[in-house]
């Protein structure tokens, strides 16, 4: 009698747990499995590689939460360190630099914000639109090649670090914390799942529903800039082809991590466990030295069995 | 007695932290129209999705005639001649009739549809259930009655034996019910074997055979309906005494509550103006489809005005979106609760608390934890919202239960008017009563409650005033003491019409 209740329990326990429980036996499996994958170094190579991921997963998981997403990002990151390297080449101020970069990608932001929230522009097409001029942009500004940066005390916000851990790698945490307590913790996160839930009742109960999609945007792209002046100082130069695919990276981690492509579902704790699954699956392939296309795949397959698991366990729920 | 068409065979199912169902057993015969009545979460629709093949049973199962069956999913339900219409339909809305009631079985020539055929098939079909629509009408272009025939000649094409009903008559008119009635006893002459839910006892004493009420779950009774009578369901169904049953109490008006002028828009045929006084419980009479719904939208600011005032107690109040309407103290429980009340897939302390978080925030902007957990506690008993925590999915909540999560969301706020769309739609006789008890308490504290009500008992029981709205205008505003089931009926009825009997 107790059976079918004891295997829904264990169900139910994957459903919560799942990812960690995932993420928990990856990680034990390349201790053991993969050479030098514990080492000191390659942990810090991997939480460096994971800290651009996991900055911008923040922003994109609550542009999922409230039904949207963004394609724009891997182009923000990119012209955005490409704008900053050039304002800092041509006035010498790193500030400006920082600024310069930052201003480009609230821009690009507010615009994804305003279209798909004010003129209710399908958000696919629309980031998809913006994904290409910021692209465009970012070669226009460098005039197709990598610009180098002369300050060197910019490099400092990407090269150094702290305690032993790189400071990308504080600035990431950083950001989980301060997300994550904004969607659990205010009004806004939880007005922002109410909007991915169900965008006509968080209307009639009050909710600005447009005003939080430009909020979410413009911080996207906001964040999205960010991280690409941090890429930029870990590069020493804007480079205009930088992050090519980078938004279906980000994408992937948040859907590995449970949050929902139709809105309303998505916790912080998953989307860390997804960006960290991405990145050691990553770094175990290049430790095993599997070649760049065979890693194409394999990224592809963990998507899709992700998406698959998400869509047992909805139909678990219903049936 | 020949066997029974369909049987319960200790059918159970636990959802995690729920048993919705415990080895419930009862007979539905051939020929019959078999009543099941329980209140919110007593159970009524898991059984019919196990049933329709949607649920597994955890244990125990159904027969059908002497056979023991077990669906494995709807489609393998609909094969063994049982078709469940759900309150939802499961129509395809861009697809056309015909497409719909055919379905996964569409006539083919030469392995292309045969398009003829499937007009003429579906007419004659959707003769079968007296209507005489047009199969390339798209389902999306039907009102929810005229669907419900489609899903109902959609099972008939299947060839169901056995036909189950869940809440069917919630959001239909009084002559739309009465169409339905005339074609659910013709299934009955035919011999098919029909399962019938509903919270709405007249219906249930008009229509059925024999009865089966369910609580927590459980089997209480079943027995022919010749041998019980309303009070008996009712207090079988409840277990309990009804603490308080309504009974309308006059109360004073205090002042100026919601006054309209000229108000214009969609879905109104004249300028509408009307005015309620603070403390009164103002009622909106109407068929389906005469305007209300539209006018407290359009009070609410959830649709666009193109002109006209709200005057809050003598003031103007400019309401553009919902948002506006709430800060000035006017709130609306809407009418379809589904598509614009809950957020699926949060939990029901969320949903209670949607708008109420805004003003109970720390600083404005950090969520009162502490405080959102007694407000929805305390709606959960005021509302008896049957929920194993308030952390439950309300998506995992019965029909009704869902219903009583919203109207507590907006019994969280204090206003100073509330526009309730239907609030006992859906809703057990028990929390009814319950409803109409909060809705005097509201009144009596100066709040000036607006009701729209398609039940006349609803209407004329709580309302100190009545406006029969007719065609997208008001027709009359009747007081209390004037008011007539009769009356109200004739001035409901289309104008062309000539008043039914
Ligand atoms: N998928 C589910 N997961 C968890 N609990 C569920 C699920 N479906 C139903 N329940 C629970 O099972 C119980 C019975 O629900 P059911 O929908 O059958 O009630 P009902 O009698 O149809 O009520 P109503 O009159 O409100 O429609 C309820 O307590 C409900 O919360
Ligand atoms: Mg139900």
């Amino acid at each position: 009698m107790s059976n079918p209740t004891a295997r829904r329990a264990v169900a139910d326990f994957l459903d919560r747990a799942g990812m960690l429980l995932v993420l928990a036996a990856l990680f034990v499996v390349c201790s053991v499995g993969v050479e030098n994958f514990l080492s000191w170094r390659n942990l810090q190579g991997l939480s460096l590689a994971v800290s651009t991921t996991g900055m911008v997963a923040c922003t994109m998981l609550f542009c999922l939460a409230a039904g949207d997403f963004d394609l724009s990002i891997g182009s923000v990151v990119a012209c955005a360190g490409v704008l900053a390297a050039v304002v800092m080449t041509r006035t010498g101020s790193i500030t400006l630099g920082i600024l310069g970069g930052l201003g480009l990608g609230a821009l690009a932001g507010y615009v994804n914000g305003f279209v798909v929230a004010r003129l209710r522009i399908n958000a696919l097409i629309t980031t998809l639109a913006t994904m290409q001029i910021v692209r465009g942009l970012g070669f226009i500004i460098s005039d197709g090649k990598a610009v180098g940066i002369g300050q060197e005390n910019f490099f400092l916000l990407g090269n150094s670090g702290f305690a032993g851990i790189p400071t990308p790698v504080w600035i990431t945490a950083a950001c989980f914390t301060v997300f994550g307590l904004v969607l659990n913790r205010t009004v806004f996160g939880r007005d922002t799942l109410a909007v991915g839930g169900n965008t006509e009742a968080a209307h009639l109960a009050g909710i600005d529903v447009a005003r939080i999609k430009v909020v979410i945007f413009t911080v996207q792209g906001l964040m999205a800039a960010f991280a690409g002046i941090v890429l930029a100082s870990r590069m020493t130069s804007g480079q205009p082809n930088a992050s090519l695919g980078f938004e279906l990276e980000v994408i992937s981690a948040c859907v590995l991590g449970g949050v929902s492509l139709t809105g309303g579902v998505g916790s912080m704790g998953f989307v860390i466990a997804g960006v960290l699954i991405m990145g050691i699956v990553q770094n175990a392939m290049n430790l095993l030295n599997v070649a760049t296309f065979y890693q194409y795949v394999a990224r592809g397959l963990i998507l899709l069995a992700a998406v698959l698991f998400d869509r047992w366990k909805r139909r678990r729920q219903v049936g | 007695m020949s066997a029974p068409a369909l049987s319960f065979n200790g059918a159970t199912m636990e959802f995690p932290g729920v048993k919705a169902l415990t080895d419930v057993s009862f007979h539905v015969h051939a020929g019959s129209i078999h009543a099941l009545v329980g209140e919110n979460g007593a159970g009524k629709s898991t059984l019919l999705k196990i049933l329709s093949g949607a649920y597994r049973p955890t244990a125990g199962g159904l027969a059908l005639g002497d056979r023991a069956q077990g669906f494995r999913d709807t489609s393998a339900a609909l094969a063994a001649g049982v078709a469940v219409i759900y309150q939802e339909l499961h129509l395809v809305p861009e697809m056309s009739v015909a497409e719909n009631i055919f379905l996964g079985h569409l006539p083919r020539r030469a392995g292309l549809v045969d398009r003829r055929e499937l007009a003429a098939a579906a007419r004659r079909q959707l003769e079968l259930v007296g209507e005489s629509i047009d199969p390339a009408t798209k389902v999306r272009k039907l009102p929810l009655a005229q669907r419900q025939m489609v899903e109902i000649a959609k099972a008939l094409t299947r060839g169901a034996r056995i036909l189950a009903f869940d809440e069917p008559t919630s959001s239909l008119s009084d002559r739309e019910v009465r169409r339905l009635f005339t074609i659910i006893r013709d299934l009955k002459a035919r011999g098919c074997a029909i399962l019938y839910v509903s919270h709405r006892l007249e219906e249930i004493f008009a229509l059925c055979d024999r009865i089966t009420i369910l609580r927590d779950g459980r089997h209480v009774e079943t027995a022919a309906l010749g041998n019980l009578t309303r009070d008996e369901v009712v207090r079988r169904m409840v277990g309990r005494e009804l603490s308080h049953i309504h009974q309308y109490a006059p109360r004073p008006a205090v002042g100026a509550g919601l006054a309209i002028k000229n108000l214009t828009g969609p879905g109104l045929a004249a300028p509408v103006s009307f005015a309620a006084h603070a403390g009164e419980i103002f009622g909106f009479f109407g068929l389906v489809g005469a305007g209300r719904t539209e006018l407290l939208r359009l009070i609410y600011g959830a649709t666009e005005k193109t002109g006209g005032q709200v005057l809050l107690q003598g003031a103007r109040v400019d309401i553009a979106k919902p948002r506006d309407a709430i800060a000035a103290g006017i709130v609306l429980c809407p009418e379809d609760r589904k598509k614009e009340g809950i957020v699926a897939v949060r939990s029901v302390l969320e949903n209670i608390n949607l708008s109420a978080r805004r003003r109970t925030a720390r600083a404005g902007v950090f969520i009162n934890e502490s405080w959102e957990q007694a407000n929805a506690r305390q709606r959960i008993e005021q509302l008896r919202v049957r929920t194993p925590s308030a952390r439950q999915l309300i998506r995992h909540l019965s029909g009704g239960n869902q219903q009583k999560v919203i109207l507590g969301r907006w019994l969280s706020e204090t206003v100073k008017v509330i526009l309730l769309d239907e609030p006992t739609r859906g809703i057990d006789v028990g929390a009814k009563s319950e409803i109409y008890g909060i809705m005097q308490d509201l009144a009596r504290a100066g709040v000036c409650v607006i009701v729209v009500s398609s039940e006349l008992p609803e209407v004329l029981g709580t309302a100190d005033r009545i406006a029969v709205m007719r065609q997208g205008r008001i027709a009359a505003v009747l007081d209390r003491a004037d008011a007539t089931e009769e009356k109200l009926l004739r001035l409901a009825l289309p104008v062309e019409s000539t008043p039914a009997a």
